[in-house]
């Protein structure tokens, strides 16, 4: 599988605060990556470097090879990065149909084209029966839906999950597995960050784990898991207590 | 041009400035605590000098009676209008920030037909006030006695506004300001705080009017010039910040008096918008803004 | 590409344009019983401000930038297609779109600094720069200052828009013109400019990750409003015959332009062209009757009346026409096991 996106030795602090510290690691194509650690651990600043929110101080990210940081969110997201939010944004005086538009308008020009493509992910995402419903009267857990709709839309080449299972009852979260499998199969690239280490870890190829702004280390699931620095640094914090 | 008259003109620039700054400090009072930008609020200084001139003309014993009688009524006036529209506004489903623009600007235009419907059109100053038609002569400057009364009363109300937010009540606005929904944990009734800061708000629009009623004539269209240069003066000093209202107010009397000394009377308000959107340009969010 | 299911914004649409195509009928028709000319002027203006207040709207209300200035690029569509016929000899009926292109060419040069500032520093940023300019036409003796310019009179002509016996040849251009700021938002609604401001309205963060462009997209709002504004004012100097910076630049008249929308219903379709239905109508009637013998009564009840449907219908009384759009029940259960 080629490398989609690198992270290259990036760093970023906040005041004197180092949040990210020479953090490198890639997502290959079509791979579904978790990015994890515990709170405070720099995932949040990561990601919104990926994201383009946030520049990086020194390092690089690629995206097939070319450079998307520290050039704004509208750049990265015209490089083909989509993204979803920790809290919840939709448009709310727009439909579900509406809302998922404006992310298929990336790449459509033309309003039934847009529309077309927008009915297409509206199904592929289980919303198709809230099509004309008004964004703003939807369930938590169906803005979070409408949130990957809408950056499916857009035809990412690289789609990020911020936080998207926190949050939700178990059988919500099932639900949401259930849909970022569906979207593995049709083999769209996923860098997915959350807390909750457990419903993540059967879902993803790889793991990165931050600690401290640091990576700590990367690999498969259940390397990961059994890595006694993760065991420290993450698990640790949980499983100690009980 | 003289020395001296361009001290003599900055001079009553700087007094000028001072009025101007109390009037924005009420509106940024308001603005800071709940993101509510009060279109009336130029409304309330012409009820004020409107009072303010009725309270003269029934008793004719001057600022010392005007003064604490007027800020009451523009007091419960604010507490009234929080409790009878902004309340409500706010309380709206769709729309928020248009709902309260345009409420409080309906009510403008009622406070003004009704200022006309009580007043009738015509001018009127208190022309006989014990303040007026007298200067105090300092260094060779001629400085008009109800102007300086009306800059040093505006300076100790600041003074005044600046204390209040030390106290319990201050700090109750402050947290109230900081985090809506937490207030409400810690047993501070919210609703109530916004009423006590429009009350505040507005009698400090009080005192700017009682001032300035002492000098200037009052009608019931007088509201609007004011509020303009209030909302200039809010937004160049920063929505919500006391010490900001200061400083603009003082840079735009400075600059409103500095400009028509130097173009040309009729364009004295252009310097001072010019300015502020030059300030505007580098920091958006004014001087002293963090909003 | 897959055919496209019929849904229900391609249904709404098209019943919104076969009810502006009756009602534009209707709006033709309406003056020819009509001989009062008071009732006639009533409507003339009500449809040039629906025009203008759909114009305010493309910006306000699609893009959410909420513009207190409006009456500056009144003004300029106004000026320029009056000094273009005094000076030039131009006829104002190809005047009053070099009067619309200068009122969007100002606009672009109002939004590019102003568009930085967000909230109600935009707003008071664009009441100021339209204060500026109303002074510096006070003062500037070349557009005639305070005293302000008379339109030429040379014969009733469609060319010159000039016509002195009938006010009805003024209907029929303001309903045009009228007609014409509907379509345009007619076509904005369904267009990607029109997704792109309502998204970035709602959520310009959200906007920008979706690859939304937000200051072209402003600035392209705000062209096109400002444009139809300018338009609205020439048309407006043809039909009052003479314009001071009073009656086509002042703070009260920008105020006039947003408020029929915000009335009406911000942000849709047809809240401009009811709220101008009722507030024209309602401003001028209590003028005519209250406004000499009340001696403010008329402001009292017009200040009252902003204030009570803007409490009342927040949404505006366009949201009178609709149903609120809510899930049938069955829906909202599924909705709420999705996810």
């Amino acid at each position: 599988m080629p490398t989609l996106l690198e992270v290259e030795r990036v760093s970023r602090s906040f005041g004197g605060v180092a949040a990210n510290v020479d953090v490198s690691f890639t997502v290959q194509a079509g791979e579904i990556v978790g990015l994890i650690g515990p709170n405070g651990a720099g995932k949040t600043t990561l990601f919104n470097m990926i994201a383009g929110e946030i520049a990086p101080q020194s390092g690089v990210i690629r995206l097939d090879g070319a450079v998307v940081c520290g050039r704004g969110p509208l750049a990265a997201a015209r490089a083909g990065i989509a993204r979803t939010f920790q809290v919840v944004r939709s448009f709310d005086t727009m439909t579900v149909l509406e809302n998922v538009m404006v992310g298929a308008f990336a790449h459509a020009h033309r309003t039934r084209t847009a529309m077309a493509e927008a009915a297409a992910v509206i199904g592929a995402t289980g919303l198709a029966a809230h099509a004309d419903t008004p964004a703003a009267s939807l369930t938590p857990p169906g803005k979070r839906r409408l949130e990957v709709a809408r950056a499916l839309a857009m035809r990412p080449r690289l789609l990020l999950l911020d936080e998207m299972l926190t949050g939700l009852t178990p059988a919500e979260a099932q639900e949401g597995v259930a849909m970022i499998r569906a979207l593995r199969a049709q083999g769209i690239t996923i860098l997915m960050v959350e807390h909750v280490m457990e419903v993540l870890l059967p879902l993803i190829d790889r793991a990165v784990v931050l600690d401290l702004g640091r990576v700590l280390t990367v690999g498969t699931p259940a390397a990961v898991v059994r890595d006694p620095g993760v065991i420290r640094a993450y698990l640790g914090e949980r499983y100690a207590a009980a | 041009m003289t020395p001296v008259l361009l001290l003599q003109v900055m001079a009553l620039g700087l007094l000028t400035g001072l009025v101007y700054a109390l009037v924005a400090a009420g509106l940024s009072l308001i603005f800071g605590l709940m993101d509510v930008v009060n279109f009336a609020h130029g409304q309330f200084l012409m009820l004020a000098m409107y009072a303010a001139f009725a309270v003269h003309a029934a008793s004719g014993v001057g600022v010392a009676l005007e003064l604490p009688l007027v800020v009451l009524l523009l007091f419960v006036l604010g507490v009234a209008t929080y409790r009878g529209l902004i309340a409500r506004a706010l309380g709206v489903a769709t729309n928020r920030g248009m709902v309260q623009i345009f409420v409080t600007f309906g009510l403008g235009i009622f406070l003004t037909g009704a200022a006309q419907f009580v007043f009738g059109g015509d001018f009127r100053s208190i022309g006989d006030g014990m303040l007026a038609n007298r200067s105090l002569i300092l260094h060779g400057l001629h400085l008009p006695l109800a102007q300086v009364a009306a800059a040093v009363v505006c300076l100790l109300a600041f003074a005044a506004l600046a204390l209040i937010s030390r106290t319990e009540f201050g700090r109750a606005l402050a947290a109230t300001r900081e985090d809506r929904e937490a207030v409400a944990l810690i047993g501070i009734d919210r609703n109530r705080i916004f009423a006590l800061g429009w009350g505040l708000g507005c009698a400090a629009v009080g005192v700017a009017g009682v001032m300035l009623v002492q000098f200037y004539y009052v009608s019931p269209n007088v509201g609007a010039d004011f509020a303009l240069i209030a909302y200039v003066t809010v937004a160049l000093g920063g929505f919500g910040s006391l010490l900001g209202a200061l400083v603009a107010g003082i840079l735009i009397g400075e600059v409103e008096a500095l400009t028509a000394l130097l173009l040309e009377p009729s364009l004295k308000q252009v310097g001072m918008f010019a300015i502020y959107l030059a300030v505007l340009m580098l920091r958006p969010r004014g001087l002293f803004g963090r909003l | 590409m897959a055919k496209l299911p019929d849904n229900a914004i391609l249904r709404r649409r098209r019943r919104e344009l076969a009810a502006g195509g009756a009602v534009l009928l209707a709006l033709a028709v309406l003056p020819l019983p009509i001989a009062d000319v008071y009732t006639q002027n009533l409507i003339i203006m009500a449809l040039l401000f629906a025009g203008l207040a759909q114009a305010w709207n493309i910006l306000g209300g699609y893009c959410g930038q909420i513009s207190l200035g409006h009456a500056l690029y009144f003004g300029i569509g106004g000026y320029v297609s009056t000094l273009l016929f005094l000076r030039a000899g131009l006829p104002p009926s190809l005047g009053m779109f070099a009067g619309g292109l200068a009122a969007g060419a100002a606009a672009l040069l109002v939004g590019w600094p102003c568009f930085r500032l967000s909230g109600h520093y935009y707003a008071i940023a664009t009441l100021v720069v339209a204060q500026i300019a109303y002074l510096l036409a006070l003062n500037w003796d070349f557009i005639g200052g305070a005293t302000g310019l008379y339109v030429p009179f040379h014969a009733e002509s469609w060319g010159d828009l000039a016509f002195r016996t009938t006010k009805r040849p003024f209907h029929y251009i303001a309903l045009a013109f009228a007609a014409a700021a509907w379509f345009a938002g007619y076509l904005i609604e369904g267009s990607r400019w029109g997704y792109a401001w309502r998204a970035m309205r709602d959520d310009p963060v959200a906007a920008r990750s979706l690859a939304v462009r937000l200051l072209p997209s402003k600035m392209a709002a705000a062209s096109i409003s400002g444009g139809l504004a300018g338009i609205g004012g020439a048309i407006f100097a043809q039909y009052v015959g003479y314009i001071d910076p009073d009656s086509v630049m002042s703070l009260q008249l920008s105020i006039l332009i947003a408020l029929p929308a915000v009335i009406g219903g911000v942000g849709t379709l047809w809240g401009p062209l009811l709220g101008a239905a009722v507030q024209v109508p309602i401003s001028e009637v209590s003028r005519s009757w209250l406004g000499g013998a009340g001696r403010g009564s008329d402001l009292m009840i017009y200040g009252a009346l902003i204030v009570t449907v803007a409490l009342l219908r927040p949404a505006g009384l366009a949201s009178l026409l609709r149903p609120a759009r809510r899930p049938p029940p069955a829906a909202e259960a599924r909705n709420a096991n999705a996810a």
